[in-house]
């Protein structure tokens, strides 16, 4: 589904990636772990389309397009999407106005008819179960004063209703407590299927312990060091980053 | 100095003529007399007067308009296209104007409470000398009292050539629950049209009252639109006044608003202007009696080289007033927006509460915004507040609203209706928020070239 090869990019003046390779099929699970300023979220917005992050060398192919012809709003309606480390309070842009113009976007593109929002709130209604949703957060503005759990609950909701074929969750778990992680655990738990892929990016393994990785990779200094199956976390979790860094990088 | 003596000597001539032509009573004849002085010896301002700084009025002075004075004008238009001059529909009582002039075939007085009038000024002057059963003495007293023509040359114009407009009297007690349509249309197509309405609205003590007026025009021929409102809220009423300005590509606007509020009312003003090449509007309010409250809103958008200027006046002239004022502008392409807003606490006001907002949204790199507050502060327990922000569209929102599956153009969109949301939602006249919800998501009004 989703192929990264030899990818250079830099934020900025920055060169921060510097040469990924990365495959991810349909159905698997990949945690991408790493130090802070290792590139995680770098990754995550080069292939969400972020502004400010300029590809300098390698390819990333989406279901066989190369995925950096893509404007941002072409890559969601392919079936890329981005869970923001930090999403953006945007005042005045209702939430449920947002999701049901979002939802029509990826729908038109499937070639499903557009709904109305008598139709968009029966099928949201599931969704809001889920996720544990208020009513009130369809109605405020989007991610406006919401604390931090309901903001990561609210991108987890968007994909829960999106439906993507590539779900990238971007420090999910950053700032959240134990039962706000577990509900967004099960969100996403919930969307896991052989059709889907996710790119989990996380700095710590507690995340892992709810939502079960098939493989661990490792980024330091831009580039995947170490690559392994679910008890590389653990072992990250016990001895820390530095073992790897001084460790040849493996590929 | 050839042209301007020439234009000079044009609306002196047609001053002359105008005077021959339009009989008014005894008071007013002599106002309009010394309003034509006035307007000779002030002459159009020029950027050398504070109040003019950033706002160049050449497009008005080097233009030889043709003051309105035919009362035929008008009468000919069996059907105003709502649609093409971009007009809400209100479904109220209606007065509409055109070229200045009452056009009684397209107006409709139906659904006015018992007791509150609306009617056009000429009609009310032409009883003047019959009787005054109709009361025109009391209108005739009323004109020129808040709209002062000493230090201000547009109003001075507009007394000299006063005429016709609108006069909405609402007695004390009286509720009028749909809102009061005044709709001036402007139609210049061969000669450069002055039309210069005049409005005057008379809400008695404890009366409620909401009028819009609606300013349009159609035509390629540059035409000025110099209008003068006189409002007089008496105690505990409640005025709720929109100006919804959509005047043509080519065009220029003056208005001036003012308005006097007693004890304890409540008034609230939303100018929205969409269109027109040149537009300044003026809204004065003095706050003369204890316990009033004024709410001056306004929302502007701008592109081409359009220019708008809003200059505001609040007059904290008594103890325990409260005024709020938030206006913002969303400007592309080579447009210019102007915001003065001038606050005066006198000294017997104590405990006022004022509060000033001005923001501006940048589309384009070449719009341009100036913001000037101005607060004279004479007494001494007061709160006043004002700020003021000139920002571009968010990156950052952007970006995630794009990851949402939302086009560039949808995203920007949107960012830009939720820029004027909380403006919108205090428009409480559901027409004109519906037209405005539908304006800002759907794409920004072309304006003049």
């Amino acid at each position: 589904m989703l192929e990264v090869r030899d990818l250079h990019a830099k934020a900025g003046d920055r060169q921060i990636l510097n040469g990924i390779d990365l495959t991810v099929n349909a159905g698997e699970i990949h945690a991408i772990m790493g130090p802070n300023g290792s590139g995680k979220s770098t990754l995550a917005g080069v292939l969400a389309g972020r502004n400010g992050i300029e590809v300098t060398a390698g390819s990333a192919t989406f279901q066989g397009n190369d995925l950096f012809a893509l404007e941002p709003e072409e890559r969601a309606r392919a079936g890329v999407f981005l869970a923001f480390q930090y999403p953006v309070e945007i005042p005045g842009v209702n939430n449920a106005y947002l999701l049901k113009a979002a939802l029509n976007e990826v729908r038109k593109y499937r070639g499903e008819p557009e709904l109305d929002a008598m139709d968009f709130m029966t099928l949201i209604r599931e969704q809001m179960k889920l996720l544990e949703m208020d009513d009130s957060l369809l109605t405020r503005p989007v991610n406006a004063g919401f604390s931090g759990g309901e903001k990561k609950r609210n991108e987890i909701f968007q994909l829960a209703v999106l439906e993507p074929s590539l779900a990238i969750l971007d420090e999910t778990d950053s700032g959240l407590d134990i039962d706000a992680l577990k509900i967004v655990a099960g969100g996403v738990n919930a969307m896991r299927s052989p059709d889907r892929a996710m790119v989990l990016v996380t700095h710590y393994q507690r995340l892992l312990n709810y939502i079960v990785p098939d493989f661990v990779h490792v980024l330091s200094g831009g580039r995947i060091v170490k690559s392994g199956g679910k008890e590389l976390a653990l072992e990250l979790e016990d001895r820390g980053y530095g073992w790897i860094e001084t460790e040849p990088a493996a590929v | 100095m050839t042209q301007v003596a020439t234009i000079a000597d044009s609306y002196a001539e047609q001053f002359g003529r105008f005077k021959q032509q339009t009989a008014l009573p005894g008071a007013l004849a002599s106002l309009r007399d010394e309003a034509f002085s006035c307007f000779e010896r002030l002459g159009f301002p020029t950027t050398r007067l504070e109040d003019w700084r950033f706002t160049n009025v050449a497009p008005i002075a080097e233009t030889a308009f043709v003051a309105q004075v035919a009362q035929s004008e008008g009468t000919d238009h069996t059907r105003l296209d709502f649609d093409a001059l971009h007009l809400p529909r209100l479904g109220g009582p209606e007065l509409v104007f055109v070229n200045g002039t009452f056009a009684p075939a397209l107006s409709t007085t139906d659904g006015l409470p018992a007791g509150a009038r609306a009617r056009s000024l000429a009609t009310v002057l032409a009883k003047h000398d019959v009787d005054d059963e109709d009361g025109a003495e009391a209108v005739a007293s009323r004109l020129g009292q808040l709209a002062r023509i000493e230090s201000r040359a547009f109003t001075a114009l507009n007394t000299a050539f006063l005429r016709d407009g609108a006069v909405i009297e609402v007695p004390p007690g009286v509720v009028v629950e749909t809102p009061i349509h005044l709709l001036f249309v402007t139609r210049s197509h061969t000669a450069s049209v002055l039309s210069q309405p005049r409005v005057l609205l008379v809400a008695g003590e404890n009366s409620q009252v909401r009028v819009v007026e609606s300013h349009a025009g159609d035509g390629e021929t540059p035409y000025l639109s110099n209008t003068v409102t006189e409002i007089v809220a008496g105690d505990h009423a409640g005025v709720d006044h929109y100006t919804l300005v959509r005047e043509a590509d080519a065009a220029c606007r003056v208005g001036s608003l003012h308005a006097s509020l007693g004890r304890a009312s409540n008034f609230s003003s939303h100018t929205i202007s969409l269109g027109g090449a040149f537009v300044r509007n003026e809204a004065s309010v003095v706050l003369g009696g204890e316990g009033a409250a004024c709410t001056l809103n306004g929302l502007y958008l701008a592109n081409g080289r359009q220019l708008v200027d809003n200059q505001t006046t609040i007059d904290h002239a008594q103890p325990h007033c409260d005024s709020h004022e938030l206006y913002k502008g969303i400007l592309d392409g080579r447009s210019r927006g102007v915001f003065n807003g001038k606050i005066i606490v006198r000294l017997d006001a104590q405990k006022t509460d004022a509060k000033q907002s001005n923001k501006a949204l940048l589309l384009s790199e070449d719009a341009q915004v100036t913001s000037k507050p101005q607060l004279e502060i004479f007494a001494d327990d007061v709160k006043c507040t004002h700020g003021a922000t000139v920002g571009q569209l968010d990156e950052d929102s952007l970006f995630y609203l794009r990851s949402r599956a939302l086009s560039h153009e949808q995203a920007r969109q949107l960012l830009i209706h939720a820029f004027a949301a909380d403006l919108l939602g205090h428009i409480k006249v559901e027409a004109i928020r519906r037209q405005l919800d539908a304006l800002l998501l759907e794409r920004l009004p072309v304006g003049g070239a």
